[in-house]
């Protein structure tokens, strides 16, 4: 079986070009890439996909979502996350360890990857906990983790307060090609925080969580990242503040890398008025100049990934007075449209906004998936980026709907993703 | 008359001058009933009032019953601890509940922001903020309009300082956007650690020392330092407060001859205020309780009583 995937826009964005081409699919490869009208062949062997007025990108890769499962699977599970990845235009998610039990050892990381593999939609990436039940106290197995499958560590939902413990761990997880992926917040200047502390906070009486909340741990991981020589990945930057800190210590040749979540560039604080708990998330939304100094850390460099942070949450926990509903909204449906809006207000190029959600990711966390070329996996996404609609519940296809952008108007959309040359996921008309 | 055109009060922020004056007015004509030998009048009789207070409360939930009664409505009251709400049911679930069975209004006290406004979309009653977190508290804000009104005879161009612990107080919240909203030039003050970040934006003068802060002032407004905040780290302790905070009556010489003192209740004498500036002349604690009643019974009567 070949397929042979016509007249599309191919991003690639290792290379950084976009153009006209043809994808020849051959069992689960890219087999060819040809300028259009080279390829001629026809048979009852060759399955054709009309790209025209379409663009191809790579499968994009998320390094950042919470799947819920085991322990949570009345929110989603890795069956429905991953549905909802392939309809966003994802090939691999990885999901973050603040499971119940926690993924902290082989057991737990290998049922995660059993599961994946019965659901056989996205490639999942187990992230591991760095320490013990994500309490921050004792190391996890780092080695037989990395043996069972597991890409990264992180006790994500959590910072990790000691700050031996953190030095140890990024030590520790270099040896085993770990990637290091930091929840940085100082959970004493949280305190009983639900939003960003600002004019908006003031206004609307809602206890406040400082910018400098983040930004501290962000100097301290950056710090024990120099003192050790270790990378470590900064999770969901969000304030101006963090993006001077890892600017200058990548100037300073540290090995830090950073992401930021679609919400982070998209929405401000402003969003939370009215107490929409669907806007409710940590770290919180910020003010204009952060999201404006968050646009400029992914048009200079500084910020290496867009990662989602798809946190489902029922309406059990989001129906609720904005104090007690918790943190967190889902993602992996609307960071394509929000991604490409960056595209057209001139932020980044087609091809370096889906490196962002892709291939840089994949170099992060030690992975091979996302590159567009001859010999690589087929794993890709035929997109429209023209077309607008507006967001409803009904659309969503994670478990859960917690999204503050249900009811606002979105422009590109996914049409098809494929995973291993297999067509997984294809928008019905 | 001009017209009320609400069915929730959420906030004081969403009313305009004019439906300040009327429910000002309205009070002003209400207030004499409470000074009948028959403190009843039947404007409101057939409708259903549920005073649903999450939190302990005894000035607000008396001041609405009692102004409930005055009109004639019938009351029910619902605390946290006698509700459904400690074997576990959701705010919403709850108020779905009072909601089948018809109330023309719930009046809602709660200690997060925000519930009345969550309450309000999703029943039909009509929803009071009777005190919602560190939010608002908008009818304590009116009782306060009332009373500067009444024994000043105005409100535009008045010199107020506000006192205390800013960031926590939904009292301050709602009298700084009454007051300004009416044209009083507010002065808010108290420790840096109890002010909220960008307060300045309310159109508010901000100044920390107290005795400067009542300098040349109409009205003084202290607000109740809440002692359980003190495990917090706000400030070092009721000790401390007191001496840099305290409102004394050698502060208040600082203001004007014929100066006001509010506070929205309950007192802690010795800490934010003393007992000679509480029991002075001047001060209009008890004014405020008595005007309670009267604006709310015109708050009722605005929201229900129309049709």
């Amino acid at each position: 079986m070949i397929t042979w995937i016509r007249d599309g826009d191919v991003v690639d964005p290792a290379k950084g070009k976009v153009e006209k081409a043809d994808l020849i699919i051959e069992k689960n490869r890219i087999a060819k890439i040809l300028p259009q009208g080279v390829f001629k062949e026809k048979g009852p062997r060759l399955k054709i996909i009309n790209a025209s007025n379409k663009t191809i990108i790579p499968g994009l890769i998320d390094m950042h979502v919470h799947l819920r499962e085991p322990g949570h699977e009345y929110k989603e599970t890795i069956a429905t996350g991953g549905m909802a990845g392939v309809a966003g235009g994802f090939t691999s998610l990885a999901c973050m360890p603040n499971t119940e039990p926690a993924n902290d050892c082989r057991s737990v990381t290998e049922f995660i990857l059993e599961q994946a593999e019965r659901a056989g939609l996205c490639r999942i990436y187990p992230v591991a906990a760095i320490t013990v039940g994500r309490k921050g106290k004792r190391l996890t197995e780092f080695g037989d983790l990395k043996q069972a499958g597991a890409v990264g560590v992180s006790d994500d939902g959590s910072p990790v307060v000691n700050s031996e413990v953190m030095r140890r761990a990024l030590e520790y997880a270099r040896y085993h090609k770990l990637a290091v992926i930091s929840h940085c917040e100082d959970a004493s200047l949280s305190g009983a925080g639900v939003m960003n502390e600002g004019i908006v906070s003031t206004k609307i009486g809602l206890p406040g969580i400082p910018a400098a909340s983040e930004e501290i741990m962000v100097y301290r991981d950056i710090s024990l990242a120099k003192l050790t020589g270790s990378p470590v990945h900064i999770a969901h930057v969000s304030t101006a503040g963090s993006v001077e800190l890892i600017r200058r210590a990548k100037e300073m040749g540290v090995q830090v890398t950073a992401e930021t979540a679609p919400h982070y560039f998209s929405l401000d604080h402003g969003a939370v008025i009215g107490y929409d708990t669907n806007a409710k998330v940590n770290p919180p939304l910020r003010t204009k100049e952060d999201v404006l100094a968050i646009k400029r850390g992914l048009a200079n460099g500084v910020i290496d990934v867009i990662a989602t942070d798809h946190a489902p949450h029922s309406s059990l926990e989001k129906e609720l007075e904005f104090d007690k509903a918790a943190f967190g909204m889902i993602g992996l449906e609307t960071a394509l449209p929000l991604t490409l809006d960056l595209v057209r207000d001139g932020t980044l190029g087609l091809a370096e906004a889906i490196r962002k959600i892709s291939y840089n990711a994949a170099a992060i966390l030690g992975i091979s998936d996302s590159l567009l070329e001859e010999g690589a996996k087929a794993d890709l996404a035929l997109i429209d980026p023209e077309y607008e609609y507006v967001l409803s519940e009904e659309d969503i296809l994670s478990k859960s709907k917690n999204s503050p952008f249900i009811g606002r108007r979105l422009k590109g959309r996914n049409e098809l993703t494929m995973i291993g040359g297999k067509v997984v996921w294809e928008r019905s008309a | 008359m001009s017209k009320f055109d609400h069915k929730d009060l959420l906030g004081i922020g969403q009313l305009s001058i004019e439906d300040i004056e009327l429910i000002l007015d309205t009070a002003e004509s209400l207030k004499e009933v409470s000074t009948r030998d028959i403190k009843k009048v039947p404007t409101l009789r057939g409708k259903n009032v549920v005073n649903f207070f999450y939190e302990p409360s005894t000035r607000t939930r008396i001041s609405f019953e009692v102004a409930a009664k005055r009109l004639s409505a019938d009351t029910v009251s619902l605390s946290a601890s006698g509700s459904s709400m400690v074997k576990g049911e959701t705010l919403i679930d709850t108020a779905r509940n009072l909601q089948a069975m018809h109330p023309d209004l719930i009046v809602l006290r709660h200690p997060s922001s925000g519930a009345p406004h969550l309450l309000a979309g999703k029943v039909k009653a009509g929803i009071i903020n009777a005190g919602d977190g560190i939010n608002e508290h908008p009818t304590q804000a009116l009782l306060d309009l009332y009373t500067i009104r009444e024994k000043k005879g105005r409100i535009k161009g008045l010199n107020v300082a506000i006192i205390g612990d800013i960031s926590h107080s939904r009292v301050a919240r709602s009298d700084i956007i009454g007051l300004t909203k009416m044209g009083a030039n507010v002065t808010i003050s108290g420790p840096p650690t109890m002010m909220p970040l960008g307060i300045e934006a309310f159109g508010v003068d901000v100044v920390y020392d107290p005795i400067e802060a009542v300098r040349r002032k109409d009205v003084v407004i202290l607000l109740r330092i809440q002692l359980e905040r003190q495990s917090a780290v706000l400030f070092p302790g009721l000790r401390e407060y007191a001496t840099f905070f305290g409102i004394t009556k050698e502060v208040v010489k600082r203001s004007k001859k014929d100066v006001i003192v509010m506070h929205p209740g309950p007192i802690n004498r010795g800490v934010e205020i003393t007992s000679e500036v509480a029991d002075a002349p001047y001060s209009a604690i008890f004014d405020q309780v008595s005007n309670g009643v009267a604006v709310r019974m015109a708050i009722l009567y605005l929201l229900i009583g129309g049709s």
